[in-house]
């Protein structure tokens, strides 16, 4: 049922009048209007849909809003700081790490995640620590490079 | 097919231009909505503002393959100004020249020098305003950076916002050329993405990202197979849902909520029952049943004479090729916007082809074409699956009757669904080498794919080529038991997958190196040479298959792109599972306009090819899509990525090609051949699941 459910979103606090069985990823888009979150299958299968959780990487198609009160949350739009780009967004620039962007959001943001999780990862573990991020264009390759070379700068922070 | 000249077709531009000229660089044009064919007067392309900043207005869309700075580069390149004072504008019906749509790796090679040609007159005329304004003729003008100048005295000087500023001027230009490929400053440099900001910063905008104030989302009822009737509904458990509204029209039943999340909830409410499907095919039965129902065979080349070729024949080698129904699967799934305002329909559509869905939706809505405006932003993906765009005429319907914004985005399901597949195919091949092992005769039967890629690049004296069905319109009634359609590279995977492996197991008949059996039947040089850039950059050596290297190659010439392919791989004989190690790739497609995106588009295409040659294939029965998300339907992944090595040959005399398909084609046989290399057996059906390794292997004759 409808109720009030307060989180820091990006940094900010937010409240959202919606019921808590919803998942975050439409209310995200849908009812707090940011769009950077995409939504690609639906069932957390495609990764395209990734946010952070208090730093974790979650598939907010599969999360329900309830899950995340009292938590905080960032998405693509809430990761760089005061107008500059967040590391991971200047290597995927600097890589060409995209096509048709469309995966790059979570992609990047599960990328922060990953670095977070295991600061110094060999190429092995990034594909291992990716896989379940789908991207169609086919700019695995770039991504690889990308993320082992915010690691190799000390990490996504 | 062959391409034109493009200082041929740019000279289509010599022609008498009369043109307000500063009117018309500042404010749209009106465009003649129904006029197929490219505007001629560049103003359609072109409009500099004041500040000097050129506005690019293109019909084509971007949806990743980087023609939004390609074009921009060709653009700044005829003008004369840096590229980042060029703003495109694409995709929209309203304010840019008409395009046919995005596809066939066609934005450079045929748009190109259309833009090219209009930047070309465009500069021309603003040296004209130059040079009378500054008074000296226009050969002692030079042009840096937007800004024109007198050789010898840069003082005097005007940029082209000065000269286009205020003045309205009719002229008429002649024979403009464009800048020959010698003079290039910024063409054939690396040059990093125009849309990659937006892209990281989760900034760019797609379909579902435009929401105008008090849009409802709609899903729609679907059918549980194709060709499955609906017979009752029931939308009453749906409505007592609050903020839901059910609209019926016909066959088309749709659950509006202003949360989209929400519609769909709803739409699990509605209880419909459908007569079952008709369909009784499945992915087993497919081959056997295109076989028997397919149109009567086109002839698409014939030389020597067959018969003369089988009596030359000392070994004869026949074979059938099979391949699956593969999905688009872009990572955006479809979606439209349509807003219905004062007799005016404005949808935005994840569509490769928005002039094409005005007209479509004119016919379907009963509207006249000025009264639509179709705009594509950027698009999550094509792959030649976002040609139509049923989604745009379901919102605008659904705008309509709702009296307020709709949107529809479907559901992944609903895209394994309705998405029109590549064509599962079959190619017989016939063919036999006489007695110095060269190729005696080649028939080539093709039913079902297409007739792209379907001829042979080699000498061969005798040689038939037919083809029966295709991906496009026109086969027979329930040739397909689904929508099939253009799939990057439609029907050349599915060809050159058969020439290529059939090419490696000449080869190996003939006791020769894959590579060396290749160049001896090979004359044109365009082809040679990326073979051989290819084999020196792999490390290939000659040894007749199978080696047990691993090493596999496969060649093609796709509609004047030439490429060339070396893969390793690896086996495993227990489990069936193959993992490719590296992949080098050489690629000659004429003058590059930007090098990064080439290479880009060639790692895309590996990628890909690697979806088709070893994972992906569509699996149904009745009707029924038993692959509905990415669960069970496997694409590409990190741990399936190998090391890809891209190698541009230098051309500068052959006009850019295109490149968002040629390196794809390449895929099926390159991994099939590099396998036969590995273990010995040739696989003759795509995709080369690990099951159908196994098989392959467990009836490998011992003898081999």
């Amino acid at each position: 049922m409808a109720n009030t459910l307060s989180f820091t979103l990006n940094g900010s606090k937010v409240a959202v009048d919606a019921d808590g069985t919803r998942m975050l990823a439409w209310v995200l888009r849908s009812d707090l209007g940011l769009t950077g979150t995409k939504i690609g299958c639906g069932e957390g299968l495609c990764g395209a849909c990734t946010v952070l959780v208090n730093g974790e990487a979650v598939r907010s198609c599969s999360t329900p809003l309830a899950a995340v009160a009292g938590k905080s949350v960032t998405t693509i739009e809430g990761l760089g700081q005061g107008g500059a780009l967040h590391p991971m967004q200047e290597a995927f620039l600097a890589h060409q790490a995209f096509q048709c962007g469309f995966c790059t959001p979570g992609m990047i943001l599960g990328a922060c995640a990953l670095l977070k999780k295991t600061p110094k990862p060999n190429g092995h573990q990034v594909a291992e620590g990716l896989e379940g991020h789908l991207c169609r264009c086919g700019t695995h390759g770039r991504i690889l490079a990308a993320v082992q070379e915010v690691a190799g700068k000390g990490g996504a922070r | 097919m062959r391409r034109r000249d493009f200082l041929k077709a740019t000279g289509a531009f010599g022609l008498l231009v009369s043109f307000p000229l500063a009117a018309a660089f500042q404010e749209p044009e009106k465009l003649p909505t129904e006029v197929p064919g490219y505007p001629k007067d560049f103003n359609a392309y072109l409009r500099i503002g004041p500040d000097g900043r050129v506005g690019c207005f293109v019909g084509k869309i971007e949806m990743g393959q980087g023609n939004m700075t390609a074009l921009a580069m060709l653009a700044a390149e005829e003008l004369d100004v840096p590229l980042e004072q060029v703003d495109m504008l694409m995709g929209d019906t309203d304010l840019c020249p008409w395009d046919m749509g995005t596809w066939g790796s066609l934005s450079i090679w045929q748009f190109g020098p259309v833009l090219r040609g209009a930047a070309a007159e465009a500069r021309a005329i603003l040296l004209q305003l130059a040079a009378e304004r500054l008074g000296v003729p226009p050969e002692r003008l030079q042009v840096q950076a937007g800004v024109v100048s007198v050789m010898g005295a840069p003082g005097r000087q005007a940029t082209y916002g000065e000269l286009v500023q205020g003045k309205r001027i009719e002229r008429h230009l002649q024979d403009v050329k464009v800048k020959p490929v010698s003079q290039f400053t910024l063409v054939g440099k690396a040059v990093p993405r125009l849309d990659g900001r937006a892209k990281v910063t989760g900034g760019a905008q797609y379909a579902a990202d435009i929401v105008p104030a008090g849009t409802l989302q709609a899903c729609l009822l679907r059918p549980p197979a194709h060709g499955a009737k609906l017979l009752t509904v029931d939308v009453a458990e749906a409505e007592k849902l609050p903020g839901v509204k059910v609209i019926r029209d016909g066959d088309l039943v749709a659950v509006l909520h202003a949360r989209p999340d929400l519609a769909r909830e709803a739409l699990g409410r509605v209880k419909a029952t459908f007569q079952p499907s008709p369909s009784t095919l499945d992915n087993q039965t497919i081959h056997t049943h295109l076989l028997k129902a397919a149109p009567v065979a086109r002839e698409l080349a014939a030389k020597g004479d067959l018969t003369r070729g089988e009596a030359e024949a000392v070994h004869r080698l026949d074979a059938t090729y099979l391949d699956g129904y593969v999905a688009h699967a872009p990572m955006e799934p479809h979606t439209a916007v349509a807003h219905w305002d004062k007799g005016r329909m404005t949808v935005w559509a994840s569509t490769q082809a928005p002039f094409l869905v005005r007209g479509m939706l004119a016919k379907a809505l009963g509207l006249a074409q000025k009264n639509i405006r179709v705009i594509t932003p950027f698009l999550g993906g094509g792959f030649g699956g976002k040609g139509g765009a049923p989604q745009a005429l379901e919102a605008a319907r659904l705008a309509r009757l709702a009296g307020c914004p709709v949107q529809v985005t479907w559901s992944r399901k609903e895209e394994f669904f309705l998405d029109t597949f590549r064509p599962a195919a079959v190619v017989k091949l016939r063919s036999g080498l006489d007695k110095n092992g060269r190729i005696a005769f080649w028939e080539h039967q093709v039913v079902a794919a297409g007739e792209s890629e379907a001829e042979t690049m080699y000498e061969i004296p005798h040689q038939r080529i037919t083809s029966a069905g295709t991906w496009m319109g026109g086969n027979p009634a329930g040739f397909h038991p689904f929508a099939v359609g253009a799939w990057r590279a439609p029907a050349a995977n599915t060809n050159v997958f058969a020439k290529e492996c059939h090419m490696d197991q000449l080869a190996a008949k003939a006791g020769m190196d894959p590579l060396a059996f290749r160049l001896r039947h090979l004359k044109n040089p365009r082809m040679i040479a990326p073979l051989q850039a290819a084999a020196k950059a792999f490390g290939w050596t000659p040894k007749p298959g199978p080696s047990g290297r691993g090493f596999g190659m496969a060649c093609a010439d796709h509609r004047d792109t030439l490429v060339a392919a070396m893969a390793e791989v690896a086996v495993d004989r227990k489990t069936g599972a193959v993992q490719v190690k590296r992949v080098v790739l050489a690629q000659d497609m004429g003058v590059v306009v930007n090098p990064e995106g080439a290479r880009q588009q060639i790692e895309g295409c590996v990628t890909m090819g690697l979806g088709y040659a070893l994972l992906e294939e569509v699996r149904f029965k009745n009707g029924q899509i038993l692959d509905e998300n990415f669960d069970t339907y496997q694409l590409p992944r990190f741990s399936h990525i190998p090391d890809i090595q891209t190698i541009l040959i230098e051309n500068a005399t052959t006009p850019a090609q295109g490149g968002g398909e040629p390196a794809i084609v390449v895929m099926g046989a390159l991994i099939a051949n590099a396998i036969y290399d590995a273990v010995g057996v040739h696989l003759l059906q795509l995709p080369m699941t690990p099951e159908r390794v196994k098989k392959a292997l467990a009836l490998r004759p011992r003898s081999s």
